[in-house]
């Protein structure tokens, strides 16, 4: 075998507990930098835990989550973001009733240095940021494809661009790893298919995408490396062929032959 | 630039009024001012961040107590007073929202109402022997503005409502930037913006921070116009009229805070012969307003950004 290789995210013995309930237990897989990782698992396997884990949201009990040669546990939601994990949410969380183009500029508020004093007196570096914002916030827009009205709130959208808002505005924080949770939940055919070309095409920007989705030709598609998680605990990981004839991850979608 | 027109014709006709208006009526109008100040730092905290704070009466009374105490044992003038009773009120505000700031809603709510109450309690028992106990401290000094002292209530006219506009341009400017916009995704969904890179915690407590500072320099303002200050003026009861004036006028709304300081400190004086039925009437509004049009009377209007200069460059 070979020496540590660096993978841009490391899980390690990952574990956490809900009063006696083991939610996560012993998770460990690499993420290489490049690669599109897939989480599956029936309801209830811990996919959404680990998310949370990893963005900071809860604390494991035990383990490790090593980020570009970082231990990041323990840190808070908004540096793990600084340091370039970005997420979306399983059910939509956008700032509804601001503007689609606030909604898109606010991922790039942690890139940008204006603090109460330069807010009130407007010096021109901080002008200049505030274009730059807006900026960035425009081409992301565009890179997910919403040609819309900016201007008008953000619950307004239809489902699907509210899904594609929710992904550009975790764009414009600039991440290294991009988390997407259920992506494709509520949306029709054709808009999955845009998403997975998106997925495709934000990966080919050199941003890792680690994914959880439930639509399995979505999955078996976009990911090139696939973890299957059950009762919170690693049953398989591998290629999608692999996987899709691995004899657990069979007994854990459609349940054991008893005989 | 039309509407930079009206609002400067607007201001220009209101600042001649104290010139045609007798001193009760000017006085009026400096009330109004004075909560329209609360108000706005109120605002910050309330209409901007979401953060259901009752208890502002409490930094108000800590920027007049400092002013008063500052002023009648040290004799320092009022005018050095106005950053230093801000300070103050500031650094306690940061004492007291530190351990509650996690708190959400009615919770914090409540525990803000206990900060009003616990400062005004301390005030009436003399805390250090200093506040003067009920009968409050008499003999705070006027501002001396460059040799000129501050005392008619027209002088006290300008004095305040120059004061008002430029903690409008201030609050205005900080909610059309970075910072502005923080505390909105925070009051939209706390969590999402977490999420996306806001540090919450901090940006709820310089809210808070900013808001006392302000509240802080007004209770200097207040301290050196009544000239004696007592616990009275800092009652629960007052920070439910500050946060009245925010809900009424529209939250988040810098224009509906001040039109909210108009019609609930000033109607009261037009219908004085109404003074029994005045919270019967304050209630009823209030009840209708909430069920008829809950963003409040002028609710904050949606920033907006030049997208086509952008794209065209």
């Amino acid at each position: 075998m070979g020496f540590i290789h660096m993978a841009l995210l490391h899980l390690k013995n990952l574990t956490k507990y809900f009063g006696g309930l083991a939610a996560v237990k012993n998770v460990s897989f690499d993420l290489n930098e490049g690669s599109i990782l897939g989480l599956i698992g029936p309801n209830g396997a811990g996919k959404t835990t680990v998310f949370n884990l990893i963005t900071g949201h809860y604390v494991p009990d035990k383990g490790e989550i090593i980020f570009n040669g970082e231990n990041i546990v323990k840190k808070p939601t908004h540096k793990i973001v600084e340091l370039g994990i970005a997420r979306t949410f399983q059910t939509i969380r956008l700032f509804k009733n601001l503007s689609v183009l606030e909604n898109a500029m606010s991922g790039y508020h942690c890139r940008m240095k204006a603090g109460v004093f330069a807010c009130m007196f407007k010096p021109a570096w901080q002008r200049l940021e505030e274009k730059k914002a807006i900026d960035i916030a425009l081409k992301e827009l565009q890179f997910v494809g919403l040609n819309i009205d900016l201007e008008q709130q953000a619950k307004n959208l239809s489902h699907g661009n509210q899904r594609l808002l929710e992904i550009a505005r975790a764009l414009t924080t600039s991440p290294k790893l991009l988390i997407l949770d259920e992506p494709a939940g509520g949306m029709n055919d054709q808009e999955t298919k845009k998403l997975v070309n998106l997925i495709k095409k934000i990966r080919d920007r050199g941003i890792t995408v680690l994914l959880i989705e439930h639509d399995m030709n979505l999955v078996m598609d976009v990911c090139e490396h696939i973890v299957v998680l059950d009762n919170g605990e690693k049953i398989a990981e591998g290629t999608p062929d692999e996987v899709k004839s691995d004899p657990k991850v069979i007994e854990a979608y459609l349940g054991l032959d008893e005989e | 630039m039309n509407k930079k027109y009206v609002i400067g014709m607007i201001c220009i006709l209101f600042f001649s009024t104290p010139l045609f208006l007798n001193p009760y009526w000017v006085d009026v109008l400096n009330n109004i001012g004075i909560y329209a100040i609360l108000a706005l730092s109120l605002n910050f905290i309330l209409g901007d961040t979401g953060l259901f704070h009752m208890g502002h009466a409490a930094f108000f009374a800590i920027g007049a107590y400092t002013t008063a105490i500052l002023n009648t044992f040290y004799h320092i003038p009022i005018i050095l007073l106005i950053p230093v009773s801000g300070i103050a009120a500031a650094i306690f505000a940061y004492i007291v929202a530190r351990p509650i700031i996690h708190l959400r809603g009615d919770y914090l709510l409540i525990v803000t109402i206990g900060i009003v109450e616990i400062v005004r309690i301390a005030l009436i028992n003399n805390v250090f022997e200093i506040t003067g106990g009920s009968n409050g401290i008499f003999g705070i000094s006027r501002p001396n503005l460059f040799g000129l002292i501050i005392r008619k209530p027209i002088h006290f006219f300008y004095y305040i409502w120059i004061f008002l506009g430029i903690s409008v341009i201030l609050f205005y400017r900080l909610r059309h930037s970075r910072f502005g916009r923080a505390l909105n995704f925070i009051k939209e969904d706390e969590i999402a913006a977490e999420g996306t890179g806001v540090n919450i915690v901090r940006y709820k407590l310089i809210a808070f921070v900013i808001g006392a500072f302000w509240a802080g320099m007004v209770g200097n303002i207040y301290a050196s116009k009544m000239t004696i200050i007592s616990p009275e003026s800092f009652t629960f009861w007052e920070s439910v009229v500050y946060f009245c004036i925010v809900i009424l006028g529209g939250s988040g709304s810098i224009i509906g805070v001040i039109v909210g300081s108009f019609l609930l400190i000033g109607l009261p004086e037009l219908f004085r012969e109404f003074a029994q039925a005045r919270l019967l009437i304050f209630g009823l509004a209030m009840i209708i307003m909430m069920i008829f049009r809950p963003q409040g009377i002028i609710p904050p209007e949606p920033r907006r950004y030049n997208i086509k200069s952008l794209i065209e460059d």
